[in-house]
């Protein structure tokens, strides 16, 4: 149980980290956030439990006032912004990838991990998102969709490349899948 | 980790967060509540007059947390600027501008310790559903311990990647170490923590 529990943090560390490497750019010129590539490696590599507790422990960790989000942003002035339901969405998001990664255990890895990746990190993270924009900026749901529309392209890779990282990491740790354990 | 508190005193540090973050959750509800746009000037300003109360240099920090919101509001401006709906573009801009501006308030003038004390006290009754502080503080403790430290790998990765790639820019290639190592310190923390008697509940 400890070994989950620093599984969890590491993981949620991870997630703050690739918000703040600024280098890590998917297209360059588009500012993307290698971010929710850390939410769905956690649902993808820890499985649906631990993967939400990761996601959800830097939100707890951004209301608390910390400065975990891509670009040094936190604060409980977050959650009044357009953004709050991607935000909220990655606990949603991690467990999902999880859920799926966790009921795929006959399909090999790669395809495996980047279905999980791509129906938590996208799918399911897209629907709290689209809401959040919708209510906080009074928008329909058609309108606020078309504003978050540029940015599922970059999701959707994000995916792929969350497949090949869980393919690779399986590769060089056996047992690093959790969620296949 | 540096906090988004702020290092300049105000007298608003003195506030108990706890009042502050009641306080906070009662003027959202009463902002949303708000029919027309004239009224919404009210909390714009007085929010603008709250950060002006702290100093100059305060606003100033205040703005710059105000950042993110500016493509937002961009939006707002060319949407209601095509439907000449200019009164709920206002309505709806300053409504955004005025609740994040003042929950910036609360992060920026309480200190961590404060927030996780609070966080604390509301997550005690759920001790009962099998929920334990303990183990949470102590997630919290190991994520800003790690952080830093993932990070500045990241950054050497990257240096790595330039000294011997032709493409300038690191892209997701470095991902791979960097969990790799994480992985790596996964089990020296856990092996640490076990010789230390395991986390505590």
């Amino acid at each position: 149980m400890d070994r989950d529990l620093i599984m969890i943090a590491l993981f949620a560390a991870l997630i703050a980290a690739l918000g703040l490497i600024p280098s890590v750019t998917l297209i360059s010129g588009v500012p993307i956030s290698a971010q929710s590539l850390g939410v769905m490696l956690s649902g993808v590599i820890l499985g649906a439990r631990r993967g939400a507790m990761a996601a959800g422990l830097v939100v707890l960790m951004v209301a608390l006032g910390l400065p975990l989000l891509a670009g040094g942003r936190g604060g409980i002035g977050v959650f009044a912004g357009p953004t709050v339901g991607f935000l909220l969405g990655w606990i949603a998001a991690a467990w999902a990838a999880g859920f799926v990664m966790e009921r795929t255990r006959r399909l090999p890895v790669f395809a495996a991990g980047a279905l999980a990746a791509f129906l938590g990190g996208v799918v399911v993270l897209y629907i709290p998102g689209i809401i959040g924009m919708a209510v906080v900026l009074d928008k329909s749901l058609a309108v606020a969709t078309g504003y978050a529309l540029p940015f599922i392209p970059g999701d959707i890779l994000k995916a792929v490349v969350a497949g090949a990282l869980a393919t690779a990491l399986h590769k060089a740790r056996a047992g690093a899948l959790m969620s296949r354990a | 980790m540096l906090s988004l508190t702020s290092e300049i005193p105000t007298p608003f540090h003195r506030v108990p967060a706890g009042a502050k973050l009641a306080l906070l959750a009662a003027a959202s509800v009463a902002i949303f509540a708000i029919p027309s746009p004239a009224l919404m000037a009210l909390p714009v300003i007085l929010a603008a007059l709250l950060y002006l109360a702290c100093g100059l240099r305060f606003a100033r920090q205040g703005l710059r947390a105000l950042r993110p919101l500016w493509p937002f509001l961009l939006l707002l401006t060319v949407w209601h600027g095509f439907t000449q709906d200019w009164g709920n573009g206002m309505l709806l801009g300053g409504r955004l501008l005025s609740t994040v501006a003042l929950a910036n308030l609360v992060t920026m003038t309480t200190r961590l310790e404060a927030m996780i004390a609070v966080m604390a006290r509301l997550l005690a009754p759920l001790r009962v559903f099998g929920v334990k502080p303990g183990r949470i503080a102590f997630a919290i403790g190991l994520v800003l311990r790690l952080t830093p430290t993932l990070l500045d790998r990241g950054r050497q990765l990257g240096l790595a990647w330039r000294a011997r790639a032709r493409r300038r820019r690191p892209g997701w290639q470095i991902v791979l170490p960097l969990c790799l190592t994480a992985l790596d310190d996964a089990d020296h923390i856990a092996d640490a923590v076990k010789a230390r008697g395991g986390i505590p509940d």
